[in-house]
C-alpha cells in the first residue's frame, strides 16, 4: 500500500510544484510590445488604412492643383503671345496707313497741281495692298466746309451724298470720299461725316492727330466684324506742339480703312501652334458696361472655368481692347495624379497588411513559444516525477529487501547444516543481486534527475580492478574463460576520482562480458589515453624471445595473438599493437625512473580503459541501441542471459560524468571490445600516503627484488603475468617455452651475466600440458647436481581451471609447488608466494569490524537526540548507547535549542526532521544562527572566558529521516546540517555519517 | 530439554510474527540493541510504544469525533503514530497508518474512520501477539538463568 501511495502523493506534490514554476515563469517572461497590444492590431491596421487613404487623396489634390496651375500658365502665355502678335500686325498696318496719309499730304496738297488722282491712288493702293493685308480697303475723304461745297461739287462733277446714298443735306462740314481703293470704290462721293460712327472718328482723329478706331461693326462688303481706322491728313506742317484748334484748322482730309478684324485674327491664329486647343475672343471694352465683341462667338461652350485676359493696345488711346482666351475643352481628369495616388494607396495598403500579417505572425509564434515553454516545463516536471517515482519505488523495494538480507545474515549466524547454509547463502546472494539491480535503477533515476555527483577522492585503480576481477573469478573459472587485467605503468598509482563509480563501470562491462562469453578470454586493459596510438618507431623487435612471428597453429586452428588465442573484435588489442605499448613503456620506464614522467605536472590524467571479450558479440542491427536503457539485443537475450539492459546506459552516463566517452567494436560470434576514456585528477604525493592506508589493501613488499621467469607462449598473457609480478616488485622475464627458460637458468652461472637467476618460474598450464614436461623434469634433475644453483627455483602453474586429476598429476610429478588460479591478482599471487616461499606474513589483520570502529568513534561522546516520537527517541538513544555514547534526549526542537545554548558539552546532535511546532530544519537554522552569534560575540567582545579556547562553535547536526530522496538531503545541507542518517539506524550508514566528524 | 523447547517455541513464534508480516526489520535492530547493559530494551521500547500509542489513539478518536474534523491535526497524530510503529517494526500497523494518512490528505472523513478501525484492529492484534511473545521470551530468559 505504502508502495502505491507515496509515489502518487509525490507526483501530486510535484505537479503542484510544476504549476508554481509555471506561474513564476508566466509572470517573469517578458511580453513584447506587439504581444501586449495584440487586441489593438486590427485597429492599428484600420487607422493605417484611413491615414493612407487621406494621404493619397491629398496627393491627388496637390498634383491636380499643380496641373491646373500649369494649364493656367500655358493659357496665359499663349494668350499673351497671341495678343502681342495681333497688336504687332495691327500696328504694322496702322503704320502703312500713316505712310499713306503722308503720301497724300505730300503729293496731293504740297504739289500743285495735285500729283494724285483717283486712278493713281487706286493703282498705288492696289499694288501696295500686300502691305496691308488686314485692311479691306483704304479711301481718302477731303474736308469740305459748307462754303466750299458748291465749288467742290462743281469741280468734281458730283454732289456729296450721305451714307444712304442720298444727296447730303446742308451741314457745316462734309467729308466726301475723293480717292478710294478699287475694293471700296463704292464709297466714293459719300460723306463720311454723315455716319455717326465715322463722324465721331473723324472728329477725334483730327483733334488728336493719331489713328483712331471705331466700334466694331459688320463691314459692308464681307459681313465680317471689323473696325474703321481713320487717320487725319494735314494741309500744312504743324508746329511741334500743336493745340487741338491748330490741328483742326490744319486738317485737309481723312484717310480711312476698314480693318477686317475677324480675318486678321483668324489668319494670325492659323499661324500659331496650339490653335486647336484654345479659343480666342477679342472685345472692345471702351464702354466698360457693354463689351463689344470684335472676334469670336459670344456664346461659346469652352471651358468657362478658366479664362485669361490680355490687354490689346491698337494705338488708339481712347479705345480699349482686350483678348480673352480659354481652352476649348474642359480640363481633362488628370490620370497621372489619379494613378499615382491610387498606386500610393495600394502600396501603403499592402505595406500595412504585410506589417499586420507580420505582427499577427509574431504574436502567433510567441504564443506557440510560450505554449512550448509551458509544455517543456511540464515535460521536465513529468520526467523528474518519473525519476522520483523510480527512486521511491526502488527505495520501497529496498527496505523489505534489507529485511530479507538481514534475516538471512542472522540465519547464517545460527547453527545450520551445510545444505541449509548453502540454501541460505544462495538466497542471500540472490537478494544482493536484487539490491544491486534496484541500486542500478536508482542510479539511473538519479542520473536522469541530474542528482548524481562524482566524488573526488584518491583511490588505487589497480586494486579496484583486482577487486572487480575477483568478483567474477568464480564465474569465469567455471566457464573456463580467462580473465585478466593489465594496467600500464604510466598510469599513476593513485588517481583522484570516484572509485565507487569507476568500479561500477568496470563491473558493468566485465559483468556483461562474463555473461556473454563462453570461451576465450576477457581482458581489461588500462593505459593513458595519449598512448593509444602505438609508437611507430618502436617497431624494432624487443627482447621478448620466443614470441613466434606468425600465429601458431595449434590443433589445426589458427591462433590469434590475443590473450587466449581466440580472435577478438578489435585488433588494437592484439599483440601487434600491444607489444609496442609494452615495449614503449619499458624503454620509458628504464630511462625515466628518477625523472619526472612527462605530463606529471598537469592536473588531470585521461585514462583509456578497454574491456575485450571473445563472446557472442552484438548483432549488427542492435549495435546502435546498445546504450539505450532497457534495450537488449533482442528479447531472447534476456531470456537466455537475464538482465534488464540498464547497465550499459548507466555506464555510458557515468563515463560521460567522468568526462569521457565510451565506444565499442563488436563482431557477432567473435566478440566485443568496449573502450572508454575517463578523466581523473592526479594525486598529490602528500595526500597519497594518508589515504593509501585507508583505501587500499597494501601489497606486501617482502617480494621486492625477487626474480622470476614466466613461461608462456602467448605474449599478451605473459605481459599480464609480468604486470602482476611487477606490482609485487618481482622482476620477470618471459620465455617462450620451458626449455628456453631452463637453458637461460642453466647458463646463468657460467657465461651470461645479464641473465637473471630466477627464484620463481611460472608456467602456463596449456604449455605444461602440451607435453614438454618430460623433458623439463629431466632438465630439472640435471640442475641439481650442477652445484651452481643455490636453491631450486619454485615452480608455479598458472591455470584458469584445473581438474583434480590434473592437479594430482602435477603434484605427483613434483613439478609444481602450487597452482595459481586465474584470474591473477597481485594480492592473490602474493598470498600464494607467501605460502610457498614462506616469507613472513606481514600483512596487517584486516580492519576491525565496523561495529568496533563505530564504537571507537562514538565511545565517550555526548550526543543529543531530538525526536518528538517517544519510541523513536528511545530506539535511537539505545542504538547510540550501544556504541558507547552518552545520550541525552530532547522531545522537540525548542528543548534542543535550550540544551544547545552555548556553552554546552554536546559533541553531536541527531535531529528528526518532521516534528510539530519546530521542525528539524528550523531548529537547525536557529542553532546555527545562535552559533554564529556566539562566534561574533567572541570575536567582537574579545575574551569570553571559556569560549575562546574552544574555537568555533559548530555542533555537527545529522538529520534522521526515513526517506532518502535526494531533495531531502539537499534541504538538510541547505539549512546547515552536516549530513543525514536513515532511520532506523543502519550501522554502515551511521558509520559513514559519523566518521566525518569524529576522528579516531 | 524444557529450556530448548521453550527456546524453540520462542524462535518459531518470532519467525511467524515476521512471516505473517506483523513485524519487520526495525524490530530485529531493537533486538540487536538489547544486550547485557540493556537487558530489557525490547520490553521497554514496546511498553513505551503502548503508552504512546494509547495516548495517540485516544487523541485521534477524539479528533475524529469532533464535529469539524481537523485533518491537519489528525495527520499530525497519525504521523507520530506511524513513526512509533515503524520504529518498532510494527509493519502491518504502519501500513494501515499509511492508508489512514492517505484518506486524511484526501480529507475523506468516512475513509479515515474506516481505516482508523483497521489501525486499531491491527494494533490490538499486534499488542496481543507481542505480549504473548515477550512473555515467552521472559520465560525463556528466566529458565536460562535458573
Amino acid at each position: 500500500m505504502g508502495l502505491k501511495l507515496q509515489p502518487s502523493q509525490q507526483q501530486q506534490q510535484h505537479h503542484s510544484v510544476a504549476v508554481k514554476v509555471n506561474e513564476q515563469t508566466g509572470t517573469k517572461r517578458g511580453y513584447t510590445f506587439i504581444q501586449a497590444n495584440r487586441a489593438w492590431l486590427p485597429k492599428f491596421l484600420l487607422l493605417w488604412v484611413m491615414v493612407m487613404a487621406f494621404l493619397s487623396t491629398w496627393i491627388y489634390k496637390k498634383m491636380d492643383a499643380d496641373i491646373k496651375v500649369r494649364r493656367k500658365e500655358v493659357l496665359s502665355s499663349m494668350c499673351d503671345e497671341r495678343a502681342r502678335m495681333l497688336q504687332d500686325q495691327f500696328s504694322v498696318s496702322v503704320n502703312h496707313v500713316h505712310a499713306l496719309a503722308i503720301l497724300i499730304s505730300t503729293f496731293h496738297y504740297y504739289k500743285n497741281p495735285s500729283a494724285i488722282d483717283q486712278e493713281t491712288f487706286a493703282e498705288y493702293t492696289a499694288r501696295t495692298a500686300f502691305e496691308r493685308p488686314l485692311l479691306s480697303g483704304v479711301a481718302y475723304a477731303e474736308r469740305v466746309v459748307h462754303s466750299e461745297r458748291e465749288e467742290f461739287e462743281r469741280q468734281h462733277g458730283w454732289t456729296i451724298k450721305t451714307m444712304q446714298r442720298e444727296p447730303s443735306p446742308v451741314r457745316d462740314e462734309y467729308a466726301p470720299v475723293i480717292l478710294s481703293q478699287e475694293t471700296v470704290s463704292y464709297i466714293e462721293s459719300l460723306d463720311m461725316m454723315s455716319g455717326e460712327e465715322d463722324r465721331e472718328n473723324i472728329l477725334r482723329a483730327r483733334a488728336t492727330g493719331k489713328a483712331v478706331l471705331t466700334n466694331p461693326f459688320r463691314l459692308l462688303g464681307s459681313h465680317h466684324l471689323g473696325v474703321v481706322l481713320t487717320f487725319p491728313v494735314y494741309k500744312a506742317k504743324l508746329p511741334t506742339r500743336p493745340t487741338v484748334e491748330e490741328r483742326i484748322e490744319a486738317t485737309a482730309g481723312y484717310l480711312g480703312g476698314a480693318f477686317d478684324v475677324e480675318s486678321l485674327v483668324e489668319n494670325l491664329l492659323g499661324q500659331l501652334a496650339g490653335n486647336q486647343a484654345i479659343l480666342v475672343n477679342v472685345y472692345d471694352i471702351t464702354n466698360t458696361s457693354d463689351h463689344l465683341i470684335m472676334y469670336g462667338h459670344q456664346n461659346q461652350n469652352g471651358d468657362l472655368a478658366l479664362l485669361y485676359e490680355s490687354k490689346l493696345d491698337f494705338g488708339d488711346p481712347f479705345r480699349k481692347h482686350t483678348m480673352i482666351c480659354r481652352y476649348h475643352q474642359k480640363a481633362p481628369t488628370s490620370w497621372t495624379a489619379l494613378t499615382t495616388a491610387f498606386l500610393f494607396f495600394v502600396i501603403c495598403l499592402l505595406v500595412g497588411y504585410i506589417l499586420y500579417g507580420a505582427a499577427i505572425h509574431i504574436v502567433k509564434v510567441e504564443d506557440d513559444f510560450h505554449e512550448m515553454q509551458e509544455l517543456k516545463v511540464r515535460a521536465e516536471a513529468a520526467d523528474v516525477a518519473k525519476s522520483q517515482f523510480l527512486a521511491t519505488v526502488s527505495h520501497e523495494i529496498r527496505t523489505p529487501m534489507n529485511g530479507i538480507l538481514g534475516m538471512l545474515a542472522l540465519l547464517l549466524d545460527t547453527d545450520l547444516s551445510s545444505t541449509q547454509r548453502d540454501y541460505a547463502q544462495t538466497a542471500k546472494v540472490c537478494g544482493k543481486a536484487l539490491i544491486t539491480l534496484i541500486n542500478e535503477v536508482l542510479d539511473r533515476a538519479k542520473i536522469e534527475a541530474g542528482k548524481l555527483e562524482m566524488e573526488t577522492v584518491p583511490f588505487d585503480l589497480r586494486s579496484i580492478l583486482d577487486d572487480v576481477l575477483s568478483l567474477f573469478s568464480e564465474k569465469s573459472r567455471n566457464k573456463g574463460v580467462e580473465l585478466a587485467v593489465f594496467v600500464s605503468d604510466k598510469v599513476p598509482e593513485m588517481v583522484m576520482g570516484d572509485p565507487g563509480r569507476f568500479r561500477q563501470i568496470i563491473t558493468n562491462l566485465v559483468g556483461n562480458s562474463v555473461k556473454f562469453t563462453e570461451r576465450g578470454h576477457i581482458f581489461v586493459k588500462v593505459h593513458l589515453a595519449e598512448n593509444t596510438k602505438p609508437v611507430v618507431d618502436a617497431k624494432a623487435e624487443t627482447c621478448l624471445n620466443g614470441g613466434s612471428d606468425e600465429g601458431v597453429p595449434i590443433s589445426g586452428a589458427h591462433q590469434f595473438k590475443t590473450l587466449s588465442g581466440y580472435e577478438a573484435a578489435d585488433e588494437r588489442n592484439s599483440w601487434d599493437s600491444f607489444k609496442h605499448l609494452v615495449s614503449y613503456e619499458e624503454s620509458q620506464y628504464g630511462a625515466s625512473v628518477n625523472m619526472t614522467v612527462p605530463g606529471e605536472t598537469s592536473q588531470s590524467v585521461t585514462l583509456m580503459v578497454s574491456v575485450e571479450d571473445t563472446g557472442i558479440g552484438i548483432p549488427l542491427i542492435a549495435q546502435d541501441r546498445v546504450f539505450m536503457p532497457f534495450m537488449q539485443a533482442d528479447s531472447s537475450t534476456s531470456r537466455h542471459y537475464g538482465g534488464t539492459g540498464i547497465g550499459l546506459s548507466i555506464t555510458k552516463c557515468l563515463v560521460e560524468l567522468m568526462g569521457g566517452h565510451i565506444s565499442f567494436v563488436s563482431r557477432p560470434q567473435v566478440g566485443s571490445t568496449f573502450t572508454f576514456t575517463a578523466d581523473f585528477g592526479r594525486c598529490k604525493k602528500a595526500s597519497f600516503n594518508d589515504t593509501k592506508k585507508s583505501n587500499t589493501e597494501d601489497l606486501p613488499s617482502s617480494f621486492r627484488g625477487l626474480k622470476a621467469i614466466v613461461v608462456d607462449r602467448k605474449p599478451v598473457r605473459a605481459a599480464v603475468t609480468r604486470y602482476h609480478l611487477k606490482r609485487l616488485g618481482i622482476l620477470a622475464e618471459v620465455a617462450g617455452s620451458v626449455k628456453i627458460a631452463v637453458s637461460a637458468c642453466g647458463k646463468n652461472g657460467s657465461s651470461c651475466g645479464s641473465k637473471i637467476q630466477p627464484d620463481i618460474i611460472l608456467v602456463e598450464k596449456d604449455l605444461w600440458l602440451s607435453g614438454e614436461d618430460g623433458g623439463l623434469s629431466l632438465r630439472m634433475l640435471d640442475w641439481k647436481p650442477n652445484g651452481h644453483v643455490f636453491k631450486l627455483p619454485k615452480m608455479f602453474l598458472l591455470a584458469t581451471n584445473i581438474t583434480n586429476a590434473e592437479l594430482e598429476k602435477a603434484k605427483a610429478a613434483s613439478f609444481v609447488d602450487t597452482v595459481i588460479m586465474k584470474p591473477m591478482r597481485a594480492s592473490m599471487v602474493a598470498a600464494c608466494l607467501q605460502q610457498v616461499l614462506g616469507i613472513g606474513n606481514k600483512r596487517q589483520a584486516g580492519k576491525d569490524a565496523q561495529n568496533g570502529s563505530l564504537r571507537s568513534l562514538l565511545c565517550g561522546k555526548k550526543i543529543l537526540v531530538v525526536d518528538d516520537n517517544m519510541v523513536n527517541r528511545r530506539v535511537a538513544a539505545g542504538a547510540l548507547k550501544k556504541f558507547g555514547a552518552a545520550v541525552e534526549c530532547a522531545e522537540s526542537g525548542k528543548v534542543a535549542l535550550k540544551l544547545l545554548q552555548i556553552p554546552h558539552s554536546f559533541d553531536a546532535c541527531f535531529m528528526d526532521i518532521q516534528m510539530p511546532e519546530m521542525d528539524g530544519f528550523e531548529a537547525t537554522r536557529q542553532i546555527r544562527m545562535m552559533e554564529s552569534q556566539a562566534h561574533e560575540q567572541m570575536n567582537g567582545g574579545g575574551i569570553d572566558k571559556g569560549l575562546a579556547g574552544k574555537g568555533e562553535w559548530h555542533v555537527p547536526i545529522l538529520a534522521m529521516t526515513a526517506d532518502v530522496i535526494h531533495a531531502t538531503y539537499d534541504e538538510c545541507l541547505k539549512c546547515g546540517m552536516d549530513g543525514y542518517v536513515s532511520k532506523p539506524f543502519e550501522e554502515e550508514n551511521l558509520y559513514q555519517a559519523v566518521a566525518k566528524f569524529f576522528q579516531v | 530439554m524444557d529450556r530448548n523447547r521453550l527456546k524453540h517455541q520462542v524462535a518459531s513464534m518470532r519467525s511467524s510474527l515476521f512471516d505473517q508480516g506483523y513485524l519487520d526489520e526495525p524490530f530485529i535492530q531493537l533486538e540487536e540493541l538489547q544486550d547485557d547493559d540493556n537487558p530489557n530494551f525490547v520490553q521497554e521500547i514496546v511498553t513505551l510504544f503502548y503508552t504512546d500509542s494509547a495516548r495517540l489513539i485516544q487523541n485521534i478518536e477524539h479528533a475524529l469525533n469532533s464535529r469539524r474534523i481537523d485533518f491537519d491535526k489528525l495527520d499530525d497524530y497519525m504521523h507520530q503514530f506511524k513513526g512509533s510503529s515503524s520504529s518498532i517494526g510494527a509493519k502491518k500497523v504502519t501500513n494501515e497508518c499509511t492508508v489512514f494518512r492517505e484518506y486524511c490528505s484526501a480529507e475523506n472523513a468516512e475513509g479515515c474512520i474506516r481505516s482508523f478501525q483497521q489501525v486499531k484492529q491491527e494494533y490490538a492484534i499486534l499488542r496481543r501477539k507481542l505480549e504473548v511473545y515477550l512473555q515467552m521470551v521472559r520465560q525463556a530468559a528466566v529458565s536460562r538463568t535458573t
